[in-house]
């Protein structure tokens, strides 16, 4: 060895000892990213979530002094749903240590992210929405479109349609109009609806409504010209409101109005008053304030008033409890990653392990607090959505009402449509899906 | 960058070139060195996409004296035109794709630049908005565009030019730089020649530049196809260098006015004015964002704090332009002239 390479040796594990010691002067943190939007025409959606999400982590550090020991941090980036701001949210906050999970809530900003996460080995989150495709964990290693992702709220909407009708070979003949937000979000479905029709002979036609969709007037006649039987409404933020408004305006009934699970909360419908009267929306998670873990954040975190919510009717709103579902998906993957890895703060690769491990069965959501505010999740290495169920909740001018049992989508029918087409994306991008022991194998930094 | 400013003070003796050419060998072999992924993902691509497209709207509005509203409606056409290309002819090289790229935003330019024919002024920036409504139109309403994918989201291919990939943040900034120092060298040398010259007598009195014979026509479609072409290249850059997927709706009339808004800041009629411009838009929110956090962060959510920003950022613009209606070049130059003066006399 020459001298110039034992200097080298030496600067190299000085380096290395250094970063191995820096986490662990950490060590009892594990950070969550928010890239949050709190303005703007989505403003709605992003205090509920977020501020359901930073009561759950609050509650779990003030409650349980964080998950195992290890106490919850977060900050929040502002990005107003807009993919350059999320991208430079991305890129600010990845630089702190101990980074456990990025939940954007914004389809836009997580297919901006889904490479750098990617390369950065750190789950991405996209709780009910986001890409579809994402669901094959073989391809997708850090995405988790939790919950629902949209082809299964799709088929799940259809389902509901047909046992409304009667059965699913009622459908053949009727006509459903989907309206869909122009974004990456809204146009999702397009190609499932086209071909759910197809398979159960109902003929659908799919309106754009463009963003942010504050004017539905002309769209709203093509509809009352076609005549459906149902109409879908596929919106975010204003667009709801203003589409159950326009539809009371042309003379169609509310009550043959289905929302997706973008357009079921209370900021959707109350703007719109008695024009929402008898809507029906798609939910995961019940509304409402009664569930034991509501209750405990509301006592212990708004009781010490570190609550997020500055109107406080909100609480039990149907993107408050979005984002403890997802507070509560986030916290769990934690400890059952814990559980392997030992009580630390673990690198976003082990936290990747733990999503894909993150079984919550009815019984286990009840010892959590949350029976019948969600049912299950299932997730594995491969499957990164999870079997999670849908509901049905009906408007009735004050408060949502639960009008159906836990539905679950035919998982069975879009599975091979999303392999497909996870496939495709793998031969684009020249990835090898992986197999389930490369899923085991973990990174020990990140 | 003021280091090397200060370094070169007796400006009067040394030739003109040598201080761009010292800032792009700085920014080639120094920024590299020297910047984290925060400073290329986050602030440098952003500022050279948006940089160059100041730069192709400058010579139209600027230099020929045509105001734009369709800037961000030219840049989506060159990054889908770029995706296309590469996508459906099998083994283009990248540099080919981009080349076809800014002819097909050229093209759509002077398309849309017939009604400066007949129109001037607030009238031709409102007809240029119907290119604005139309491309992001066409790119949603056809799938066609984005290859029938589910979301209308496209992913950017991989960057490389003859086996070498630009990979990684500064890989991709490198890219960029090439292709923005490229095209402003054109850029600059095109307003130095006969070409600018007529732009800018049809700028300021066209019944003029028409009696000195000079093809009043021609040259202003010249100057929609030029422009177009060099923003419809910083779409590219855009959208493959810094976000690395797009999607229509991030070409929106918000990016128009962006860009619009550069190049006053920046100074009209001025290459540097663009950069300047650019350089004030990208750094100065996320500046005054992360001030607004790290003094605030505790006290208000990021919602407040996002919006007092928009206000003080409003009022600074403004105060600004009330201050000095010339842009930031003026402001440059003055202070440039004062330093020298003070170096001679001392």
């Amino acid at each position: 060895m020459t001298f110039l390479s034992t200097v080298k040796a030496v600067a190299i594990s000085a380096a290395l000892a250094v970063s191995v010691a820096l986490p662990a002067a950490h060590a009892d943190e594990q950070y969550f990213p928010l890239q949050s939007y709190r303005v703007g025409p989505y403003a709605a959606g992003g205090t509920g979530f977020f501020g359901g999400f930073i009561d759950y982590l609050n509650l779990i550090n003030i409650r349980d002094g964080g998950v195992n020991g290890v106490k919850l941090t977060w900050d929040e980036c502002e990005t107003q749903y807009e993919v350059e701001r999320g991208v430079e949210c991305y890129e600010r906050q990845k630089s702190h240590a101990g980074a456990a999970a990025w939940n954007p809530l914004s389809v836009g900003i997580a297919y901006a992210m889904i490479d750098r996460i990617t390369a950065d080995k750190v789950p991405l989150i996209t709780v009910n929405h986001g890409r579809t495709d994402s669901t094959d964990g073989r391809v997708f290693p850090y995405v988790f479109p939790l919950l629902l992702n949209p082809y299964s709220e799709t088929s799940g909407i259809v389902n509901y349609i047909a046992a409304k009708e009667g059965g699913i070979d009622k459908l053949k003949g009727k006509k459903i109009v989907v309206l869909y937000h122009g974004s990456p979000y809204g146009k999702e479905t397009i190609p499932i609806y086209e071909l759910l029709a197809q398979k159960y002979g109902f003929t659908v036609q799919q309106i754009e409504v463009p963003h942010p969709g504050n004017e539905q007037q002309s769209q709203w006649l093509t509809i009352r010209r076609a005549k459906p039987d149902f109409v879908v409404l596929r919106g975010w933020g204003v667009m709801n409101p203003v589409a159950l408004k326009t539809a009371v305006k042309v003379g169609y009934p509310v009550d043959h109005i289905i929302g997706n699970v973008w357009s079921n909360s209370e900021e959707d419908v109350i703007p719109a008053g008695d024009a929402a009267k008898g809507y029906t929306a798609i939910t995961t998670q019940a509304s409402g304030n009664t569930y034991p873990v509501v209750q405990e954040i509301v006592k212990t975190v708004y009781g010490a008033g570190k609550g997020n919510l500055e109107d406080k009717s909100r609480i039990g709103s149907v993107y408050h409890n979005l984002g403890i579902v997802n507070g509560i998906l986030n916290v769990e993957a934690i400890r059952i990653a814990q559980e392997k890895f030992g009580h630390r703060t673990l690198t976003g690769d082990e936290v990747r392990w733990g999503f894909e491990h993150l079984k919550l069965d009815p019984a286990k959501v009840e010892a959590l607090g949350a029976k019948d505010l969600f049912h299950s999740i299932n997730v594995s290495w491969d499957n990164h959505e999870g079997e999670g169920y849908v509901t049905f909740q009906q408007w009735d001018g004050k408060k949502w009402n639960v009008v159906s049992d836990w539905i679950a989508p035919d998982w069975a029918l879009l599975r091979p449509i999303i392999e497909k087409s996870a496939e495709a994306y793998a031969a684009e991008k020249g990835i090898k899906p992986r197999t389930a022991a490369d899923a085991e194998a973990v990174a020990a930094t990140n | 960058m003021s280091a090397i400013a200060t370094q070169l003070s007796p400006a009067a003796a040394l030739p003109k070139w040598l201080a761009p050419l010292l800032l792009i060998a700085f920014a080639y072999v120094v920024i590299p060195l020297i910047g984290n992924s925060y400073l290329f993902e986050a602030i440098l691509l952003p500022f050279l996409a948006l940089s160059l497209a100041g730069v192709g709207l400058n010579i139209l509005t600027g230099y020929a004296g045509q105001v734009s509203l369709g800037s961000a409606a030219f840049m989506a056409a060159g990054a889908f035109a770029a995706y296309n290309f590469n996508l459906r002819i099998e083994g283009l090289p990248l540099v080919a794709s981009i080349i076809l790229s800014g002819l097909v935003a050229a093209a759509i330019g002077i398309v849309f630049g017939l009604p400066s024919l007949r129109l001037k002024g607030f009238y031709l920036a409102v007809s240029t908005l119907a290119a604005q409504f139309f491309v992001q139109w066409a790119l949603t309403k056809f799938s066609w565009f984005s290859n029938d994918s589910a979301s209308g989201v496209i992913d950017a291919p991989k960057l490389s030019i003859a086996g070498f990939e630009f990979d990684g943040a500064v890989g991709r900034y490198l890219f960029a730089l090439t292709v923005v120092v490229v095209l402003t060298f054109l850029a600059h040398r095109l307003v130095t020649s006969q070409t600018g010259r007529n732009f800018i007598a049809i700028r300021d009195n066209d019944t003029a530049a028409r009696i000195i014979g000079i093809p009043v026509l021609k040259t202003k479609l010249l100057a929609f196809a030029i422009s177009s072409f060099i923003i419809g290249v910083a779409g590219v850059i855009w959208a493959f260098a810094y976000l690395r997927t797009v999607e229509p709706a991030g070409f929106d009339l918000d990016r128009s006015f962006q860009i619009l808004f550069i190049i006053i800041i920046g100074g009209l009629a001025s290459i540097r004015g663009a950069f300047l411009g650019a350089a004030l838009i990208v750094v100065f929110p996320l500046a005054l964002s992360r001030l607004g956090n790290f003094l605030l962060g505790d006290v208000f959510d990021s919602g407040v704090l996002d919006m007092s920003q928009r206000i003080v950022l409003g009022a600074l613009i403004i105060l600004f332009l009330i201050l000095e209606p010339d842009g930031l070049v003026a402001l440059w130059d003055r202070i440039w002239r004062r330093l020298s003066l003070a170096w001679q006399s001392s």
